[in-house]
């Protein structure tokens, strides 16, 4: 049983963590082939080969692949199907555009998200942001399946897959990038940071979202920060943790002035150690926290940044 | 320019979720049910577009249970021009996958063509992320998914997405698929006014069998399950305690 699992490559690198996630989750289906696709994708189908337990990686360059557009990354996909009975990738923002397209050309529905592996054909999924898990068992003959990184441990480094070239499907032409607009920082990025500090509404303002990045910046951590502070305008919404945004499952979370909404718990409640920080005593974040400070994050946070 | 604009009756977002103790589901018998808040964002969009005398006419479409036409009537209010109702599911417990949904959709397509199909980018019971996609695909169309800002120039539409790393923008021809996010406009509340002459508007129903697609589901649920709670934690007293609580636990 063989497993085409789709790398996470932004700009000619390999995302590793995503990627390494992927595999793990990829390996208990069968042996597992990497996709490594892009305008340029050889340096990342080197660094795929050594990922633990990839039997194979397959790198395809051409112009049309560049930037991850899905209509000619779904073409590919498809063109290479034959031979797999799993099509996966790690559940990014890529995959998602792509991974859906590839399984109705492919007539199969696509199970998103997936959570945990049962065996070949069923898998677990959350549902009502998080509120439910779901196991949901496929009929159909290939599976195509993105898995929710938060849930897998990366495999280790350590592998020699061979690597060959595969050419691109023929470009569908339909769609062509004009921009990316990517949030420069030095911060770890937030899906994998071993420490993740997260400012919501509490916080007040954009001004005062600097107390959640100096106690951030302190631990080396990524900053995060709920929907409701990212609609108030305090955060980019790239930032955004839960249901709507990223799932995150550090070993350490800091939530400060976050009441802890589900759609926000849907993203950060698999994290090791859960703090809260918040003035409410009753705010449901506290249900979920290991360790609860009731108070006014705005004497906690610097005093902690000052402690730790 | 004529607008497509798919809609799914879910339960509401406000709503506490409950899973039903036989394991077989979430439990929505006599629990309020609102539009996808998504596709609100979906239909507000359209809206927008033919205030901007870019679109001419708005058509919704819901795919489920009958009671999804309370759903119509709500984008019907808020300035859709008229409804399709294509009844897929007698129990309120059946989700037509999105596969069935955007095949039916597809049929849709082929004969009210379209310019370009808005969509939410989610559904907020199933979380499955697919139906835009999957209608991209089944048409041959380019797509344009989890949208902040859309703008059409010509034949082309311009849409700049949510993406992991930040934003991205594309240019995908129409006729097209766009499915949109959070940011890209709150969507207005419908007025009383709006909601009378809401009921006067055009709904067709029409059935999946009129279609001729099959919506037998290629996911079987095993089960439905609550999630696994945390242990409960512990109120520290400062954040003296905090450090050292952390400490402890070679958190820090």
């Amino acid at each position: 049983m063989a497993v085409l699992l789709l790398a996470e490559v932004n700009n000619g690198e390999l995302a590793m963590d995503a990627t390494a996630k992927a595999v793990t989750a990829a390996k208990a289906l069968g042996d597992v082939t990497v996709l490594a696709a892009g305008a340029s994708a050889a340096a990342a189908g080197e660094a795929a080969a050594k990922i633990d337990g990839v039997s194979k990686v397959l790198v395809a360059e051409d112009p049309s692949l560049g930037h991850r557009l899905a209509e000619s990354t779904a073409a590919l996909i498809v063109s290479l199907a034959d031979d797999y009975e799993h099509i996966v990738a790690p559940a990014t923002t890529d995959a998602k555009n792509v991974m859906p397209r590839v399984a109705a050309l492919l007539d199969v529905m696509v199970i998103s998200d997936a959570s945990g592996v049962v065996d070949a054909n069923t898998f677990e999924r959350p549902i009502y942001a998080g509120n439910a898990v779901q196991t949901v068992k496929s009929s159909d003959a290939k599976k195509v399946v993105t898995f929710r990184t938060s849930t897998f441990d990366a495999a280790g480094e350590g592998g020699s897959a061979s690597v060959e070239t595969v050419s691109a499907a023929d470009n569908p032409g339909l769609s062509e990038w004009v921009e990316d607009k990517v949030a420069e920082s030095d911060r770890p990025e937030l899906t994998s940071a071993g420490v993740v500090v997260s400012g919501g509404r509490g916080v007040g303002s954009e001004e005062d979202f600097a107390l959640i990045e100096k106690l951030a910046d302190k631990l080396g951590a990524a900053v995060g920060a709920s929907r409701a502070a990212v609609d108030s305008g305090y955060a980019p919404n790239d930032w955004q943790v839960g249901q709507t945004g990223k799932v995150v499952a550090p070993d350490l979370y800091i939530a400060v002035g976050i009441s802890g909404a589900i759609q926000h718990l849907a993203g950060m409640k698999d994290s090791k150690i859960i703090v809260a920080i918040n003035k409410d005593e009753e705010a449901p974040i506290f249900q979920v926290a290991d360790f609860g400070l009731v108070a006014d994050l705005f004497e906690a946070v610097p005093a902690l940044t000052e402690k730790l | 320019m004529k607008v497509l604009v798919p809609v799914k009756r879910v339960i509401d977002y406000n709503v506490k979720v409950r899973v039903k103790a036989d394991g077989s589901g979430v439990d929505l018998a006599n629990v309020k049910m609102s539009m996808n808040p998504f596709d609100e964002i979906a239909v507000e969009e359209a809206i927008r577009l033919k205030e901007a005398g870019k679109a001419d006419e708005i058509v919704v479409v819901s795919i489920g249970v009958k009671q999804s036409q309370e759903t119509l009537r709500t984008a019907l209010a808020m300035g859709a021009d008229r409804a399709i109702l294509v009844v897929a599911a007698e129990d309120v417990h059946t989700d037509i996958e999105p596969l069935a949904v955007a095949k039916i959709l597809a049929k849709v397509v082929e004969e009210e063509k379209p310019d370009i199909v808005l969509a939410g980018k989610q559904a907020i019971d199933n979380d499955m992320n697919a139906t835009g996609q999957m209608l991209a695909a089944l048409l041959g169309w380019s797509q344009g998914t989890f949208a902040s800002e859309l703008n059409i120039e010509g034949d082309n539409a311009v849409v700049t997405r949510e993406v992991d790393g930040g934003l991205q923008t594309i240019k995908v021809s129409m006729p097209t698929i766009v499915t949109v996010d959070l940011r890209l406009n709150e969507p207005r509340y419908a007025s009383l006014p709006n909601i009378m002459k809401a009921k006067k508007k055009p709904l067709d129903e029409k059935t999946a069998a009129d279609y001729g697609v099959d919506t037998a589901p290629r996911l079987e649920i095993v089960k439905t399950e609550e999630p696994a709670a945390r242990a409960a934690g512990i109120i520290v007293g400062s954040v003296d305690e905090l450090v050292e609580k952390l400490k402890e636990a070679g958190a820090v």
